[in-house]
């Protein structure tokens, strides 16, 4: 049904823009978008050629395909919200809003969808705003290739980019977002794909998404957010081929997973970050094919996790490859490749004899009390983490890598 | 002065013992480096070498030297030399072949197989270690005339600084973890050259780590300019002071 949805909604953009052209522009007959919008019926496309336009808030009200020619100006004033879109089937193209207002009650928007479907917003710049694209109760959606950023400081007064509320079927596509709260908010938003975004320097999350099922992430890039990203309570979710950087800080992470249960995490990248992937009451994911390098903690497992499975992974270079908080261990480990494993493979078939055990004292002495990383390295630790690793007595003694790989996979 | 240092120093440069460390030195480091395609591992071997066989060598090494030399030094007084002079020209002679041998070793490899940031820190933190440890070694051959003494103090100092003072920090850590003692912690850590030069290291090491969990502590001190800055007067002191005062007590010495 909703494929068929989807053709009936390119089948309709095909066929019914055949209506009227209006232009807007200081040389032309027309001056302003809501004269335009007034003017308009359904169908039409209004052309806005360059200039800056600072006309409030501009409703639109009617099925139009609204054109920008050399990216016009939509000056908020940081007094309204500029576009509020209450109709279906309305096309944005081209413009470039700056100063959105700023509210702590109704969360103003660059782009406000309001309970509308089938809209297609497309190569926008937004600049400054509050909220950038705004979808509340929004179904059929596509958002893509905009540039969205924010210069705020702090967390209360900046609103998110890419913010999604009781939405389904939502295609979020090549969006640039920096300097943001959130790059991308996801709640209650079902079936769907967020592709090729890069989301950066923002000062909360880069992508932040809760009760939202069945979703897929692909090819995105979340750099450098003030606490990496952060997704909880979902079902279903696959992520894949997307890139997690340098998300630094105490309770920075690339991934955190808070109660996310049967999703799929294949061939991401977790390069540089404080904790890679955070995982608290999380069941029956399955990570696979991922690559982590040089994070502080490659994935910190509380034992509140059921049934996941890690496996063909490559941990290179991290300080420390696994971190947990207890001596329970439901997970499986098997099969992973670690650049720290120092056994042997005499029947030669690619995984070593010995099994490997991941969670190393420092890591258990260093959760429980953080300011020993200052002694990390040090030949005293070494050596008790040496005789820990043939002896062990504080770290549990199941929470092992069977068949540990002995070169590492091509990721 | 200058005949005296180039005396001591191309003495010490045919040294047998010198000539060994810096071929040890350059087999480990060249070994380490050739064995694994990222030269992580090679890293963190030359990081090992530099906490604790850098150290061992350096004040067994200038301690014995010293005492050996004890009648050069005797021939050298009854020169009209100044006894401040002939004591620096031992220092220098000393230090700078340690720091020659550690750069010839250790230090041609790092540069061809790390020429970062990294590579540069740990360059110029084993030469300091090495500078430091020889400050030390003069300390401890003024203490006492007795070269079996000398030697023993010599050896505990090395003992007390790469092992013991980890274990009274980590003891103290978790004597202490109900309290906020990161700070103090911080500070602990000026006691010892090896754990300032280690935390060097490790900052450019582990970034990731040593920028998250403990942030506050690391990347309010030692991650600004200030406190690399600080912790490197630090090193600096470590190896001004006890030569100093080992100064002191050989101007005022009855030879």
């Amino acid at each position: 049904m909703k494929t068929i949805n989807y053709i009936l909604f390119l089948c309709f953009f095909s066929f019914v823009v055949n209506g009227q052209k209006i232009e807007v522009g200081a040389t032309k007959k027309i001056k302003s978008i809501k004269g335009a919008i007034a003017l308009a019926k359904p169908g039409d496309t209004i052309l806005v050629h360059k200039g800056t336009y600072k006309e409030g808030n501009i409703i639109i009200d009617k099925k139009i395909i609204l054109l920008g020619k050399d990216y016009p100006v939509l000056d908020g004033q940081k007094k309204f919200e500029i576009l509020s879109i209450k109709a279906d089937s309305v096309v944005i193209r081209g413009l470039k809003l700056i100063r959105s207002s700023y509210a702590s009650m109704e969360d103003p928007a660059a782009i406000k969808i309001y309970s509308h479907n089938y809209i297609l917003i497309e190569n926008n710049i937004l600049d400054d705003n509050f909220f950038g694209i705004y979808i509340q109760n929004g179904q059929n959606c596509i958002i893509k290739n905009n540039v969205l950023k924010a210069y705020g400081k702090e967390e209360q007064k900046l609103g998110n980019g890419i913010h999604c509320w009781k939405s389904n079927d939502i295609q979020i596509i090549g969006n640039n977002i920096q300097g943001h709260r959130d790059g991308i908010y996801f709640e209650f938003v079902y079936d769907s794909v967020i592709w090729r975004n890069s989301s950066q320097n923002n000062i909360r999350y880069g992508l932040h998404f809760m009760f939202s099922h069945n979703d897929s992430y692909i090819t995105n890039t979340f750099r450098n957010n003030g606490a990496g990203v952060a997704v909880m309570y979902s079902k279903e979710v696959k992520m894949i081929n997307n890139k997690f950087d340098e998300n630094w800080g105490q309770s920075a992470y690339g991934i955190l997973l808070k109660e996310l249960n049967d999703g799929y995490i294949l061939g991401n990248q977790f390069i540089k970050n404080t904790t890679a992937i955070y995982m608290e009451g999380s069941n029956r994911m399955k990570f696979e094919n991922n690559l982590f390098q040089e994070n502080g903690w490659a994935m910190v497992v509380q034992a509140s996790c059921d049934d996941n499975v890690i496996v063909n992974n490559n941990f290179i270079g991290n300080t420390f490859d696994m971190g947990t908080n207890g001596s329970l261990v439901l997970n499986n480990f098997d099969s992973n490749y670690w650049d720290k494993y120092e056994g042997y493979d005499l029947d030669k078939n690619g995984f070593g004899d010995v099994p490997y055990h991941p969670l190393s004292l420092f890591a258990v002495l260093a959760e429980s009390n953080p300011s020993t990383m200052l002694l990390y390295r040090s030949f005293m630790i070494t050596l008790l983490d040496k005789s820990e690793k043939v002896l062990p007595s504080i770290t549990p003694d199941n929470f092992i890598d069977n068949k540990p790989l002995m070169k590492s996979l091509p990721i | 002065m200058n005949r005296i240092i180039k005396i001591i120093l191309s003495d010490i440069l045919k040294n047998k013992i010198v000539l060994a460390y810096t071929l040890i030195l350059a087999i480990l480091s060249w070994g380490s480096f050739s064995l694994e395609d990222n030269s992580s591992k090679g890293i963190l071997t030359i990081l090992n070498v530099i906490l604790f066989t850098v150290p061992l060598v350096s004040i067994l090494f200038a301690t014995i030297y010293l005492y050996n030399s004890s009648e050069f030094i005797e021939l050298l007084l009854s020169q009209p030399i100044k006894r401040v002079k002939i004591w620096m020209s031992l220092f220098i002679g000393l230090s700078s072949s340690m720091v020659i041998s550690f750069f010839v070793g250790a230090g041609i490899p790092l540069l061809i197989f790390a020429p970062t940031a990294i590579g540069l820190m740990m360059l110029l933190v084993g030469s300091l270690i090495t500078i430091v440890f020889v400050a030390l070694a003069f300390l401890s051959s003024i203490i006492t005339r007795d070269k079996a003494k000398g030697i023993g103090i010599a050896i505990m100092t090395w003992l007390y600084f790469a092992l013991l003072f980890d274990g009274i920090v980590l003891f103290l850590l978790f004597q202490f973890s109900e309290y906020p003692i990161e700070n103090a912690m911080v500070g602990i850590t000026a006691f010892s050259p090896i754990d300032l030069a280690r935390i060097q290291i490790l900052l450019q090491l582990d970034v990731s780590a040593m920028m998250g969990y403990t942030g506050a502590i690391f990347k309010d001190f030692f991650g600004t300019s200030l406190g690399l800055f600080l912790s490197f007067l630090l090193l600096c002191l470590w190896a001004i002071i006890p030569y100093f005062i080992s100064l002191w007590k050989f101007k005022n010495k009855d030879l």
